[in-house]
C-alpha cells in the first residue's frame, strides 16, 4: 500500500496537469507520476478531412509552437505528394522554424523559468513569475521580452501572423519575404545576440550555485533522440533519426523517420491522456528516452556556427560529456538560441531566397506520408494515411512532451526523494518539484490540446491510497 | 499566449493591474473578488466545468477569449462525432502498443462532456474577443477600454473578426 501527496494545478507550464507523489509505509518516496487531463482527439476528428486542410487545423493543437505541427504537417504533405519542396522553400520554412526556436525557447527561459532561476525556489510565490522578474530585474525582463518578440516577428513576416499563419502548405510555402523585410529582421539580430550572451552568462553561474537542483532535476541515464544532418550535425528541420546512450554511444543512426514505428512504440496509463512513447527494443518502461533542446546538443557532433560551438564545447565540459541532468535543458536552451540566431543571419543572405519558386504542385501519389521536425521542444511526428482524393484516413502525431513522459515522471520522483519528507510538502518542495517539470517545458496543449489555463496540481499519497497532502497553493 | 504579444506594453499594464491567477503565476486556486478575468478555451471537462462555475462567481467582468470560447472552434470539432466513448477506445485502447485502456484513473483524469461547450453555454459571458488566437492590439484594445471604465466598444474587421 501506498500513500500519496497531489499538486493540483501545476503552473507555469503550458497545457492542464496534476502530479502525485506516492509514498511507501515508511514514509519514502516511491514514484511519481505526471497527469496530463486533457484530450482533444484531432486524432480522430481530421480523419475525413482534406490533406491541404492539415496544417492548418493541426497548428491549432498548439499556441506557442504551431509552426511544428505547420511544418511536419506540409512535411507529411510533401511525402503523399512525393514532392521535392524548391530549395526557397525549404530554407523560408527553416528560417520559420529558427524564429520559432527563438521565440520559444525566450518563452521558456524568461517567461516561465527566470522566476525560478533569479528570483529564487523559495521566492514568494505571488510574485515569482514574469511580473515579479519585471519589478525586480526590468532590463532583464525587458530584454527577455524583446527576444522572443524578434522570434515572433520573424514568424509574422513570413506566413502574415504570429501565432497560427495559414503559410506552410503540402509542396511549399505561400510567400517569401521582401529583401526590405529581411533586412529589418537582421537589423535586430545584433541586440538579440546580445541578450543571449548575456543570459547563458548568468546562467553558467547558477550551475556553481545550484549543484543541488542540478544533481537532482532529473539527473540519471536515458537515451536521447533526436534529427541530425548526414554528418551527425545539429538539425532541426530535415536530416535524420539518431538515438544515443548516456554514455554516448550511438545506438541508431541515420534512421529514415518515415520508419519511426520500428523504433518508437507508445503505451497507456489509466492516469494520463498522454501517451508513453518507448524505444521498443528496449521495451517498456526500459526504453524511456529523452528529446528536446538538451537530446540535440547530446546528439549531435557540432552544431556547424562559430559562437554557438564554442558553447556547446563550454556545455559539455561542464557536463563531462553527455549532459544527464535536466537541469541543462535550461542551458541547452540558451545555446540553442544562439545557434539559431546565427543560422538566421545566414539565411537572410541567401540569394536562393529570390527565386520566387515556392511551391511545388502535384496530386496524391502515395497514399502514406510521416512529416517530422523538430519542435522548440523535440523531435515531432506527423503520420498520415489518406485515400485517392486525399483525404485522411489515419493520424498518428507524436509529439515531443510525448517522448519526454517517461523522464518526467522519473524527474519528479528524484526530486520528491529529494525534497520531500514526511507527509507535508513545503512551498520550496513543491515549486521544486514543479520546476523540474518546468525544465522539460512541457506543452500539453500540443498532446490534448489544452486551449485554456494551464494549472498543474500536486497530491501527496499514502501507503494505503489515502490522500495525505493536496497542494492548491 | 497571444497575451504576451503585447510585449513591453506588459510593463504599462503591469502598472494598473494586479495579476491574480494566471497559467503564468504560481496562485493555485481562483481568488474571491476578481475584477477582470480572461478565459481562454471552451469546456470540454469535468474540470473546466467547475472552474469556469467558480471563475463567473468570482469574477465582475468575464471575458471569452479566443474563438474557442467564443464558439467551441477546434475544441468542438469531436463534437459531431458524438460521445468521446468511442474516440477514446479508438485512439487509447486499439492504438496502443502497449497496456492498450481508456485513462480514467478516480480524482486524477476527469471525465470527458459529452459535447464540447463555448463558455456562455455554461455561464453568461460579459464580453466577446474572438479571433484564433485574438491578436494582440485586439487584445490592448479591449483591456484599455476596460481600464477606462466606460462600455467597451469593439468594431470593425481589425477587432472582431474570427479565425
Ligand atoms: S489560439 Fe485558437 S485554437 Fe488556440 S485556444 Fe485560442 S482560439 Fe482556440
Amino acid at each position: 500500500m501506498t500513500r500519496r501527496i497531489l499538486i493540483d494545478p501545476v503552473t507555469r507550464i503550458e497545457g492542464h496537469a496534476r502530479i502525485t507523489i506516492h509514498l511507501d509505509d515508511a514514509g519514502t518516496v516511491q514514484e511519481a507520476r505526471f497527469h496530463v487531463t486533457e484530450f482533444r482527439g484531432f486524432e480522430r476528428f481530421c480523419e475525413g478531412r482534406p490533406l491541404w486542410e492539415m496544417p492548418g487545423i493541426t497548428a491549432r493543437i498548439c499556441g506557442i509552437c504551431p509552426v511544428s505541427h505547420l511544418l511536419a504537417s506540409a512535411k507529411a504533405g510533401d511525402a503523399i505528394l512525393s514532392v521535392m519542396i524548391p530549395p526557397a522553400a525549404e530554407k523560408l520554412r527553416r528560417l520559420m522554424n529558427l524564429g520559432q526556436i527563438v521565440q520559444s525557447h525566450a518563452l521558456s527561459f524568461f517567461h516561465l523559468s527566470a522566476p525560478d532561476l533569479l528570483l529564487g525556489f523559495d521566492s514568494d510565490p505571488a510574485t515569482r513569475n514574469v511580473f515579479g522578474l519585471m519589478a525586480a530585474d526590468a532590463h532583464l525582463a525587458r530584454a527577455g521580452i524583446r527576444l522572443r518578440q524578434f522570434g515572433q516577428e520573424i514568424i509574422e513576416t513570413l506566413g502574415g501572423s504570429k501565432i497560427h499563419p495559414a503559410w506552410a502548405v503540402p509542396g511549399g510555402v505561400r510567400a517569401a519575404p521582401a529583401a526590405a523585410q529581411r533586412a529589418a529582421i537582421a537589423a535586430r539580430l545584433p541586440e538579440a545576440r546580445t541578450t543571449v550572451l548575456d543570459a547563458l552568462r548568468r546562467f553558467k553561474t547558477l550551475l556553481d550555485t545550484h549543484a543541488d537542483e542540478v544533481a537532482s532535476f532529473g539527473d540519471f541515464p536515458s537515451l536521447f533522440l533526436g534529427l541530425v544532418g548526414p554528418n551527425g550535425e545539429w538539425e532541426h528541420y530535415g536530416g535524420r533519426l539518431r538515438l544515443v546512450d548516456s554514455g554516448g554511444a550511438i545506438i541508431a543512426d541515420q534512421v529514415d523517420p518515415a520508419h519511426y514505428r520500428e523504433m518508437i512504440a507508445e503505451a497507456v496509463e489509466p492516469w494520463s491522456y498522454l501517451k508513453m512513447p518507448y524505444y521498443r527494443p528496449r521495451g517498456y518502461p526500459a526504453g524511456m528516452y529523452r528529446v528536446g533542446p538538451l537530446a540535440r546538443l547530446n546528439i549531435c557532433t557540432r552544431i556547424g556556427t562559430l559562437l554557438a560551438d564554442a558553447e556547446l564545447g563550454e556545455m559539455r565540459q561542464r557536463a563531462g560529456g553527455i549532459a544527464t541532468s535536466s537541469f541543462y535543458y535550461h542551458y541547452a536552451r540558451l545555446v540553442e538560441i544562439l545557434a539559431a540566431l546565427e543560422r538566421i543571419s545566414l539565411l537572410l543572405d541567401d540569394p536562393d531566397l529570390d527565386s520566387g519558386r515556392l511551391r511545388a504542385e502535384a496530386g496524391v501519389n502515395q497514399l502514406e506520408g510521416v512529416g517530422v521536425s523538430e519542435a522548440p521542444r523535440g523531435t515531432l511526428f506527423h503520420d498520415y494515411a489518406v485515400d485517392p482524393n486525399g483525404l485522411i484516413r489515419r493520424v498518428n502525431l507524436i509529439i515531443a512532451t510525448g517522448h519526454n513522459n517517461l523522464a518526467m515522471n522519473r524527474t519528479v520522483a528524484q526530486i520528491a526523494q529529494r525534497y520531500v519528507h514526511g507527509d507535508r510538502i513545503s512551498e520550496g518542495a513543491l515549486n521544486r518539484v514543479e520546476a523540474g517539470i518546468r525544465a522539460y517545458d512541457p506543452c500539453l496543449s500540443c498532446s490534448t490540446h489544452a486551449a485554456g489555463t494551464m494549472p498543474l496540481a500536486l497530491i501527496l499519497v499514502a501507503a494505503d491510497g489515502t490522500v495525505l497532502d493536496t497542494v492548491q497553493r | 499566449m497571444s497575451f504576451l504579444d503585447l510585449d513591453e506594453w506588459l510593463f504599462e499594464l503591469a502598472r494598473h493591474v494586479e495579476l491574480v491567477y494566471s497559467p503564468l503565476a504560481d496562485i493555485k486556486a481562483y481568488p474571491e473578488h476578481v475584477d477582470v478575468a480572461l478565459v481562454e478555451g471552451a469546456v470540454a471537462n469535468a474540470d473546466n466545468l467547475h472552474l469556469i462555475r467558480q471563475v463567473r462567481e468570482r469574477t465582475r467582468t468575464l471575458i471569452a477569449f479566443g474563438d474557442c470560447a467564443v464558439t467551441g472552434n477546434v475544441t468542438a470539432l469531436r463534437n459531431p462525432l458524438g460521445a468521446p466513448g468511442p474516440i477514446l477506445q479508438t485512439l487509447y485502447v486499439e492504438r496502443a502498443d502497449m497496456s492498450g485502456q481508456i485513462p480514467d484513473a478516480p480524482g486524477i483524469v476527469p471525465a470527458l462532456l459529452g459535447r464540447v461547450l463555448p463558455v456562455h453555454a455554461v455561464v453568461p459571458v460579459d464580453l466577446y474577443l474572438p479571433g484564433c488566437p485574438p491578436p494582440a492590439p485586439r487584445i490592448r484594445a479591449a483591456l484599455e477600454q476596460i481600464l477606462a471604465g466606460g462600455e467597451v466598444l469593439l468594431a470593425g474587421r481589425e477587432m472582431i473578426k474570427f479565425g
